[in-house]
């Protein structure tokens, strides 16, 4: 059978989860939120690195950066369970890919880079909108298709963009980012900014051939690409080794470094993220992946458990959740108490209901809205068509 | 402000009688090329020339474009007399000064760096701008096509050269999804100012895959705009259009046309994308068409022309979207259309066009639209086969006559 053939190694970071945190400081200081004073915290289990020396285990975080991780996770948590709710009251249509389980990954990645790196990924785009700045009522509106969306109601729940934070979407076809993401790497080469891009794709996506066509193209030219495999171990219905001769992803670069990250700790996603905008800046690109797992199927029309036990998706959710992670770190610090993180979480669902209805409100697109857009008005023409009686250009 | 014509030659009006040849069609606005003010210069397709301040502006008293160089009478200064070159050094003129105006214009594609491009398009650029900006890149079509409009979403202007537009069918994804639909899936948040050109269509014995006619492949595409040049004048104009142009541009090319020699104004000069040009007016059938059979077309009708018959031919130019306002009003005149293309006769450009012409003027036409394209079979390495594929000067003159011909006489049934 198919299922027993695993091995359940999706378990094994959890090995040392009983040595979560390795305090250097005394325990019964007590904390603001707000503080910034540096706590280190050791990540759940070492990097493994290719070709490349991986960054230290010991992370620095401050009691303001644990709590804003913990705010932002639950809030993507949050939206992605509302989500579901909304897909199967038959407000979303269409495909709806879920994000909660990887949370870790997109505020990790957020805590390590400014706005001004830029971030590309596929289709389960909804928390990295969100990590990048984009609000709630945005995001709903677009996945009901209303015209206060960040898409303008024209893209739905594949395509997220934010321009001015560089989030660049929210792509359907799988892998076809990438090449755009080394594009994006090559602008900035080109027009010489210290930023980086972080191309995000999936492990069934790494087997796409225009992956390692980009690959090789920012290797050649050595631009700030950062290719950040998000392996949740499920390309769809089929399991990562019924797909991939090696599925270690990590190491697929062969000339390209690599570091294998525990994608359910954010602290150890942001070091990797630091540790891959240093090197990519520098040395050109390099390959992370971040072993994840998503809760949710592949996507709403997915139930999830035809290929995968219950019983693997709740040790997974029981061991290595990384909203648990970061809520254990808090407690035991003694940021804040059980219950201030249970009211910050009802505060927090009360936001996202808030959002929701908020963007009901929105109205659906105009028709005038059917043929903005497609063109651009740059190059100034007004009228083309049967009727009109002089071609305008504005040359500039 | 206001912009200082200088008409070419001679002007004289336009009739219907002269016969137009493309070339002596000239016309140029001289403006101070560091300055980069927004002007607005309306282009009536009868080839007259409005010069405005701005879309809001008064216009100026309108300036009749050329008719022929020897009858040089009235008005305008006569300007140098331009410079003669081949296609592929317009394609190069166009495409230097473009880079020299504006430093995010930069070339990715095969070959396009040392070598100097596979028909030497690009040949020294990369020696005076740099490797970043004229990209050798490996042989990749489908990602350094992404890579390219991944560029053009941060607002670089890359131009793509594909070595053969047929190769560009690896990069069908990339070009329809991210190129074309982008802009409008991001709800208007990104451009894609990218041109993507590159030589097509049927070349000298060049075997099945290396003759192929891609345009029609792309005409569904929503959110690019598809143009096609034939010599060397509209090459340079349509080569800088694009570029200049917010929308993604394809401009096709045709191999066997990079030799074509002609004079072009010294001057700096755009020509408009959308644009179809009256190459030589008439009255009696209307000929559509682009690329290399306009040449066809031209010899075919030296023929006619002696047998007595007034064509009017047009090349379209714009393959998306049609200038449906030039060939409307060709078409109410001598309500009779012969198409001639390159591509396939099913699914081609020619019959996306007499569609759209059905569907407009219907009731403008007087007999049937003929529309003589490629048998549809891969076109074969045999010289013979090539030629029994494609359209030649004879078809071109018995579709024509047939128009005079009652039904039962006519030979071409317009396949």
């Amino acid at each position: 059978m198919a299922l027993t053939h695993r091995s359940p190694n999706l378990l094994k970071p959890l090995a040392t989860a009983a040595s979560l945190s390795v305090i250097t400081q005394p325990l019964r200081r007590p904390f603001s939120t707000d503080d910034t004073t540096p706590i280190t915290v050791e990540t759940s289990v070492p990097f493994t690195g290719h070709k490349c020396d991986p960054p230290s285990r010991t992370v620095e975080t401050t009691p303001k950066e644990l709590m804003t991780f913990f705010r932002d996770m639950a809030t993507m948590r949050r939206m992605e369970i509302a989500a579901d709710s909304l897909y199967k009251a038959k407000l979303i249509r269409g495909f709806c890919h879920l994000y909660d389980g990887q949370e870790a990954v997109a505020v990790g990645m957020e805590a390590a880079i400014t706005k001004k790196d830029c971030i590309i990924t596929a289709y389960r785009d909804h928390c990295l909108y969100l990590g990048r700045g984009g609000t709630l009522v945005e995001a709903f509106s677009e996945l009901m298709g209303r015209q206060a969306g960040c898409s303008k109601g024209k893209g739905g729940s594949m395509h997220f963009y934010k321009k001015d934070s560089g989030f660049y979407g929210g792509h359907g076809i799988v892998g076809a980012q990438v090449p755009l993401g080394c594009g994006l790497a090559f602008a900035q080469k080109y027009s010489k900014e210290e930023h980086v891009t972080f191309a995000l794709y999936g492990d069934g996506a790494a087997n796409q051939g225009q992956l390692f066509e980009a690959l090789n193209m920012a290797a050649l030219w050595d631009l700030p690409a950062i290719l950040v495999c998000e392996n949740n171990h499920y390309g769809m219905g089929t399991a990562e080794w019924r797909a991939a001769k090696s599925p270690a992803y990590y190491k697929r670069g062969d000339y390209v470094p690599g570091l294998k990250v525990d994608g359910m700790d954010a602290l150890a996603v942001k070091q990797a993220c630091k540790f891959a905008k240093e090197h990519a800046l520098k040395n050109g690109p390099i390959i992370l992946e971040m072993d994840t797992y998503r809760y949710h199927g592949h996507s709403m029309s997915d139930p999830g458990s035809t290929y995968r036990t219950r019983d693997e998706i709740t040790g997974v959710r029981q061991e290595r959740d990384p909203i648990e992670r970061i809520r254990k770190l808090v407690l035991s610090h003694e940021l804040a108490t059980e219950k201030e993180l249970k009211d910050m979480e009802k505060e927090i669902r009360k936001e996202v209901d808030e959002a929701i209805a908020k963007a009901k409100e929105s109205p659906m697109p105009d028709p005038s809205e059917l043929f903005t857009n497609v063109y651009v008005k740059g190059f100034g023409v007004e009228a083309f068509g049967a009727d009109r009686k002089e071609v305008r250009a504005a040359l500039p | 402000m206001a912009e200082v014509f200088q008409a070419i030659g001679a002007a004289t009006a336009l009739s219907s009688t002269n016969v137009f040849n493309s070339k002596r069609v000239l016309f140029s606005y001289r403006r101070s090329v560091s300055e980069r003010k927004t002007s607005v210069c309306t282009l009536r397709s009868d080839g007259s020339l409005f010069s405005g301040l701005s879309s809001r502006g008064r216009k100026a008293e309108p300036l009749t474009a050329v008719a022929t160089k020897t009858e040089s009478s009235t008005a305008s200064v006569a300007s140098k007399p331009g410079h003669e070159l081949l296609l592929y050094e317009a394609l190069r003129e166009g495409l230097e000064e473009e880079m020299e105006k504006d430093p995010t214009v930069c070339v990715i594609g095969e070959d396009v760096g040392h070598y100097g491009g596979s028909y030497k398009v690009t040949k020294g650029l990369a020696k005076k701008y740099g490797d970043l900006r004229v990209l050798d890149t490996p042989i990749a079509e489908n990602s350094f096509t992404g890579m390219a409009i991944g560029a053009a979403m941060t607002g670089l202007r890359p131009i793509i050269e594909g070595m053969n537009m047929g190769f560009l069918l690896l990069a069908f994804n990339q070009i329809s999804n991210n190129c074309g639909m982008l802009h409008y899936t991001s709800g208007g948040q990104f451009t894609i100012p990218a041109v993507i050109r590159g030589p097509g269509g049927v070349g000298r014995q060049l075997g099945p895959e290396h003759s192929q006619c891609l345009e029609s492949y792309f005409l569904a595409i929503p959110g690019i705009q598809m143009v096609a040049c034939s010599t060397p004048y509209n090459a340079k104009g349509l080569m800088k259009a694009a570029i200049r142009s917010e929308n993604p541009v394809i401009l096709f090319e045709h191999v066997l046309l990079y030799n074509l020699k002609e004079r072009i104004p010294d001057e700096e000069y755009v020509l408009n994308l959308e644009e179809a040009e009256m190459v030589r007016p008439g009255k009696q059938v209307t000929i559509l068409t682009y690329s290399r059979m306009r040449h066809s077309v031209l010899l075919a009708a030296k023929t006619l022309v002696n047998k007595g018959y007034d064509p009017e031919i047009i090349d379209i130019r714009s393959l998306k979207p049609f200038d449906l306002y030039t060939i409307g009003n060709s078409v109410k005149k001598t309500r009779r259309v012969l198409i001639v293309e390159e591509c396939m006769q099913t699914g081609g450009i020619g019959a996306s066009l007499a569609a759209a012409i059905y569907k407009n003027f219907f009731y403008e036409l007087d007999d049937a639209i003929v529309c003589l394209s490629s048998k549809d079979v891969p076109t074969g390495y045999a010289g013979s086969l090539e030629e029994w594929t494609l359209v030649q000067e004879a078809d071109i003159v018995t579709a024509v006559e047939d128009f005079f011909k009652p039904k039962e006489l006519r030979r071409n049934s317009g396949s």
